[in-house]
């Protein structure tokens, strides 16, 4: 009981297990798209190359179960930078230690002008994010922004470095519905090469991270791989291993996956892997058929074009307009992005495109911060 | 393969788990037990006479593969439970219990908040505890939250030989648990023990189904056959029925 992640992970080699998801056959897939009841190695089956003709198929069957479990909407949430001061390299990342850009902290001005615009777009699920930088933005300011901004928003998730149970803890007390800390890649040597400098290069810290917020008693828990980084294939594996293991010790916490592609910055890292989009929609229709109730998310780093067709075939989550600088609202629009994103609509022209496709966009799904 | 069951420190090679309760003689019911090859068996506390070591039921079935699983029948709270293992600790040497708790005299069924309480108090107190429960999801995470080693969720009121009649919650159970699946009471034909083990349950406990059969010992073979076919066919990964999606637009050509 409550083994931690690291304990299972450790039995599985990388090698063997993108082999293993390669050599899936036609029949494995048929068998998968079959059931009703789908294990991992099922889910190997429908990210292996053997289901790219089966694509339409899975994006039918993912279409129909989001909608038998979600109905018609689409949540709607938006992130705030706030500070993109950051002690760690990460070979991806415009904030990066290393990179000579201006960097800022939002002060409680700031904060509350950026959260009245949100406001005024109607967002009343607000996602905070800042770099690792623990003498500025610690657990102290985090919290401090929280309680700053906790009576507007009907809940607040956090985009943070990992932290302790304790401090989990504490958070959550002041009124912390989710967390979202992605593993970046399950490579644990490729890993080191993007992590090179920083507390973030502890590999393992990270991987165990859910497990600190699944006996913190935290309400949601996204997870997720930056793909891109490494093959998309064996790290889908591995979010997947990663979501069955905590659903089943943490099963009292939500859960949600993410997708996000590497996306150009300053200083510009070539993914190594190419995901295309169809890779890409492969990887989520086969979250999907793992799993009929967890939610998946989408952020802005798509294209319009992607997204507006996206929103059919399984995701549950959707920001717009998101800006990826702090202050990147009002206080500062000019100042360094942590990534381009990519698609630029307003959120009023999201919500219509989502009406216009029969979806109900919606602002708030639950209260938290009574 | 080697295909073993473990709970808690014992493996365990047949998934067949049996009681003793309802056969016409103890002959015949060791000859069943024997021809069944359950190496789990287990014996209602309240019916066993731990002084007497002439017991008869007990001497028919006492084989060095054999382990004896009494289990808290007939007890209405979780007091009452926890005393009844402690007399069986001492009585029959062992610390695992089968957890039964059921106050209501005509369908038995068992007492989730008296099970949960008992569940973990009994943990505390050292013992392996199996406890007998409905097929209720969020009770067998409850239990494996306080240290339950398995759980024995019911297919069907006990003694009804009905079958799997919890079939969409033993579902979920078994995909949600981190803990062996047993599933218990209501399984009335081999079918429905085979079906327990399709669907990946880890073992499956029959009594009344072999015990007041025309020729219980047949009928022990023919659960045994039937449970590990059940469960190879489990391992082999069974196709299943094709749900066939509804024809709709194509929602990827705008991948091309
Ligand atoms: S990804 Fe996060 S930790 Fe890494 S440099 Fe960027 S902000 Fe810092």
């Amino acid at each position: 009981m409550n083994t931690s992640f690291q304990t299972i992970f450790d039995t599985y080699n990388w090698e063997m297990t993108l082999n293993s998801i390669n050599a899936k056959t036609a029949q494995d897939v048929e068998f998968a798209l079959a059931k009703t009841k789908r294990d991992l190695e099922d889910f190997k089956a429908l990210i292996s190359p053997a289901a790219r003709p089966y694509l339409e198929q899975m994006a039918q069957q993912s279409r129909l179960i989001t909608k038998k479990r979600f109905g018609n909407t689409i949540q709607m949430y938006v992130p705030m930078y706030l500070s993109n001061e950051c002690q760690n390299i990460c070979t991806y990342c415009g904030f990066s230690m290393t990179n000579k850009i201006p960097r800022r902290t939002l002060t409680d001005a700031d904060i509350l002008k950026e959260v009245a615009f949100l406001k005024s777009k109607g967002y009343d699920h607000i996602l905070l994010v800042t770099g690792e930088a623990n003498k500025t933005v610690g657990v102290p300011y985090i919290k401090h922004a929280m309680e700053l901004i906790k009576h507007q928003f009907s809940n607040i998730t956090i985009e943070v470095q990992p932290l302790h149970q304790q401090e989990y803890e504490e958070l959550i007390e002041a009124n912390l519905y989710a967390v979202l800390v992605y593993q970046e890649t399950y490579n644990r040597a490729e890993y080191k090469k993007h992590h090179p400098k920083g507390k973030k290069s502890n590999f393992d810290f990270r991987l165990e991270t859910p497990d600190r917020l699944g006996r913190s008693g935290i309400h949601k828990i996204g997870l997720g791989a930056l793909f891109g980084l490494e093959d998309w294939r064996a790290d889908s594996f591995f979010t997947a291993l990663h979501l069955k293991h905590l659903q089943k010790t943490y099963w009292k916490t939500k859960y949600s996956i993410s997708f996000p592609r590497l996306r150009p910055h300053s200083g510009g890292l070539e993914p190594k892997v190419e995901m295309t989009d169809s890779d890409l929609v492969q990887t989520i229709c086969a979250f999907r058929l793992l799993d009929d109730d967890v939610e998946l998310s989408m952020s802005t780093r798509e294209s319009e074009t992607f997204r507006n067709h996206i929103v059919h075939l399984g995701i549950t989550s959707l920001s717009a307009e998101s800006k990826t600088n702090p202050g990147g609202y009002v206080v500062e629009p000019q100042s360094l992005e942590q990534f381009e994103i990519s698609d630029e609509r307003s959120t009023e022209a999201i919500a219509k495109m989502l009406q216009e496709n029969g979806l109900e966009p919606v602002w708030k799904d639950w209260e938290n911060t009574w | 393969m080697n295909d073993l069951l473990t709970i808690a420190d014992k493996t365990f090679q047949s998934r067949l788990f049996t009681g003793t309760g309802k056969f016409s003689s103890n002959q015949l019911m060791s000859d069943a037990l024997m021809a069944c090859e359950s190496e789990l068996i287990t014996v209602a506390l309240k019916r066993v006479d731990v002084n007497n070591e002439q017991d008869q039921m007990l001497k028919s079935i006492m084989r060095p593969h054999i382990n004896l699983l009494p289990n808290t029948s007939g007890v209405r709270n979780a007091k009452e439970a926890v005393f009844a293992a402690q007399l069986a600790r001492e009585a029959l040497e062992t610390n695992w219990v089968k957890l039964e708790i059921h106050p209501d005299p005509k369908y038995l069924l068992p007492d989730p908040i008296e099970t949960l309480k008992a569940a973990e108090e009994l943990v505390k107190l050292g013992f392996v505890v199996m406890p007998y429960i409905h097929a209720d999801p969020v009770l067998c995470k409850r239990l494996e939250d306080v240290g339950a080693q398995c759980v024995m969720p019911l297919g069907a009121p006990i003694g009804t030989n009905k079958g799997l009649k919890t079939l969409d919650f033993l579902e979920i159970i078994i995909e949600q648990s981190n803990v062996p699946v047993i599933v218990d009471a209501g399984i009335g034909s081999p079918s429905h023990a085979a079906f327990a083990m399709e669907l990946g349950a880890d073992a499956v406990l029959v009594n009344t189904a072999i015990a007041v059969s025309q020729k219980p010992i047949e009928m022990a073979k023919a659960f045994k056959m039937a449970v590990e076919a059940g469960r190879i066919a489990y391992n082999a990964k069974l196709a299943t029925v094709k749900h066939h999606a509804e024809a709709s637009s194509p929602l990827t050509s705008f991948l091309n």
